[in-house]
């Protein structure tokens, strides 16, 4: 039994080094190199790929690892956004402490639920903290109900469509379809700053890190090879002894923290946020970008996220109407020829290059099951 | 007299007016290895998911020492100490099976335990891989085992949660001569220090390895005794060799 434990050591330790390199590597490329290499412009538009590398982080988890295929995550990153947009409004508002959109739909006083978020000691823990409750106390319903597969991915849908509603319809509290805008300031720094534009970059940058760590850790805990076990067959969980809402909740509240998180740093960096980012489509796009990335592998998801966003804009600057078209063969594409995404077709060419060179023993021989025999009579 | 371990008392399953198990009575005793058999559709699979929560029955009741098991969900059950496997393996095919084997003994853990890494593999786990004879596969994925092994591992899962009480669901279905003996054997080994009930098809599996056999039939129990008594018994051979003139031949439940 030593030898399996040792085994199992060196099995983990030879990959954990190759894994810490190539993350020191992806550190240095997004903190040295790109900020060296790229224009103020190219660079706050990698901070805004990088803040949907966030939200992507968590639909991997929840939805690569878990299962559950989260079609609204753009309510939390909303709810993130929308935090730490009002305290922007809030701190840079005029004389009379209204925000300037406010003031034009006829509001005199600042609403009651909207006061905390003066405080950055309220809005940025608020930012996470709101969504992850709100995704908990949703998880514990949904989950308990065994509500599963498309029906939670259409009951997801559905709550970020009512979140757009409720932001549209409640124009004096929310600056309806606008969305809160002209934010100028964060912290006193000059939004509109160019160096300031860049600080931001490593702060999302370094977020983005810290994010993928937890999440990292997360997966390789047993706690992830649970959630694996409960995307694979929930039932089986059960009859380990485990409740698998319980583990579907921590996931759901964990990748619903991330998005707000995400939503949080994009409103410094994009100086907007509105519900046209929030809803039925802009969630999809979340998910676009893990399935292209490659399911359940947390590079992919980032990867594929940040391909996304660069297509995207890469296309709509070339054409402008071609980039709906193009998001959706890309993703008939993927779901139909390459259901792992990239980091399905790179495993693949590995595989294929590993054997050439005959690395890989061959598979090890599966004994065909007898077929069952059939009940004999009692003698 | 100490109470049965198990004692399932006046039972009745009712899957849309039909009565998988009508008003049945069974019992076992700690330490017991017991067989249950009977023809398709006999409620052996459906009593298994009664007692462990999968199945709400209509009437009747289920005990576990003194501890009544009705209404409590299936993952407290388990950790009440009864541990079942199904008929077709269901392991889990992504992990390893180390990592399935390390799951299973980690089930009582909180959920802020489970949040670390796996450390050193615990002796709980490495004796239960030497038993179900999977050591040289632990870092394999449990989904290319062949259907004997994800059965051995499927028990071995069992037995690192260290239950009172195993339920296995037809252990050596579609397993190839050599592995029906190993499970046989494997199953002797495990019954030596746990209560095991077995259902089973496999009457030469069942001759070789039973001690005590529980004949089912139309949801109750039909008759009990040694191998030799039940086979024996005339009630047991209409059963089964009335089969083709039983009308309602051939219904799987559950």
């Amino acid at each position: 039994m030593t030898a399996v434990t040792a085994a199992a050591r060196r099995w983990v330790g030879a990959g954990r080094w190759r894994r810490l390199s190539l993350f020191l590597a992806a550190g240095f490329v997004a903190l040295v190199l790109c900020p060296a290499l790229l224009s103020d412009f190219r660079l706050g538009l990698l901070a805004k790929y990088f803040c949907f590398a966030i939200v992507a982080v968590g639909v991997d988890l929840v939805w690569g690892y878990g299962g559950m295929l989260t079609l609204g995550q753009g309510l939390f990153f909303g709810m993130g956004g929308y935090a730490m947009g009002m305290m922007l409004k809030l701190q840079e508002a005029g004389r009379d402490g209204l925000p300037d959109f406010m003031s034009y739909n006829g509001l005199t006083e600042v609403p009651g639920f909207w006061k905390p978020f003066a405080h950055s000691w309220f809005a940025l823990p608020a930012a996470v903290i709101l969504p992850m409750l709100l995704a908990a106390g949703l998880g514990a319903l949904v989950f308990r109900q065994r509500v599963r597969g498309a029906y939670f991915a259409i009951l997801t849908q559905a709550l970020a469509a009512a979140f757009v509603i409720l932001l549209i319809g409640q124009q004096g509290y929310t600056a309806g379809t606008n969305g809160l805008t002209n934010m100028r300031t964060l912290f006193g720094y000059d939004l509109n700053d160019p160096v300031n534009q860049r600080s931001l970059y490593f702060v999302v940058a370094v977020a983005l890190g810290a994010v993928f760590l937890l999440a990292r850790q997360l997966v390789q805990s047993r706690y992830g090879k649970l959630l694996v076990a409960v995307r694979d067959s929930e039932d089986r969980v059960r009859f380990l002894g485990y409740s698998p809402t319980k583990v579907k909740v921590l996931a759901f509240t964990v990748s619903a923290g991330m998005a707000g998180l995400a939503g949080a740093l994009f409103v410094p960096v994009v100086g907007i946020m509105s519900p046209a980012l929030l809803g039925i489509v802009p969630s999809l796009e979340l998910v676009i970008g893990v399935a292209l990335g490659g399911r359940a592998t947390l590079v992919g998801a980032v990867a594929g996220t940040v391909l996304v966003g660069y297509a995207k804009t890469g296309l709509s600057e070339n054409y402008p109407s071609g980039w709906l078209y193009f998001q959706g063969a890309l993703f008939i594409i993927v779901v139909a020829f390459a259901p792992k995404g990239l980091a399905g077709i790179w495993k693949g060419v590995k595989n294929l290059r590993d054997r050439r060179r005959g690395a890989v023993a061959p598979p090890a021989a599966v004994t065909t099951a007898e077929p069952q025999t059939a009940l004999e009579p009692v003698r | 007299m100490s109470p049965a371990l198990l004692e399932v008392s006046q039972l009745e399953v009712d899957f849309d007016g039909f009565r998988a198990i009508d008003k049945l009575n069974f019992w076992v005793d700690e330490g017991e290895l017991r067989f249950l058999i009977g023809p398709n559709g006999a409620g052996k699979t459906t009593l298994l998911d009664a007692i462990t929560g999968l199945t709400r029955p209509v009437g009747g009741s289920i005990k576990f020492g003194v501890r009544p098991l009705l209404g409590r969900p299936e993952h407290e059950i388990v950790k009440m100490g009864i541990g079942r496997t199904f008929q077709t393996p269901s392991v889990f095919d992504q992990l390893t099976v180390l990592d399935n084997l390390d799951l299973a003994a980690s089930f009582r853990l909180p959920l802020r335990k489970l949040l670390r890494r796996r450390g050193a593999v615990g002796e709980r786990v490495a004796t239960a891989l030497e038993t179900v004879g999977l050591t040289d596969r632990a870092g394999d994925l449990a989904g290319v085992l062949s259907h004997g092994q994800k059965q051995w591992l499927e028990i071995g899962m069992l037995l690192v949660q260290d239950p009172q009480l195993l339920l296995l669901d037809e252990p050596v279905a579609g397993m190839s001569k050599e592995e029906r003996t190993r499970t046989g054997e494997l199953l002797q080994e495990i019954a030596r220090n746990h209560t095991v009930v077995v259902v089973e098809h496999d009457m030469e599996f069942l001759r070789r390895f039973a001690r005590r056999v529980t004949v089912m039939h139309e949801g109750r129990t039909l008759c009990e005794g040694s191998v030799a008594e039940v086979q024996a018994n005339p009630l047991v051979q209409e059963v089964y060799l009335g089969r083709s003139r039983d009308t309602r031949g051939g219904v799987e439940v559950g």
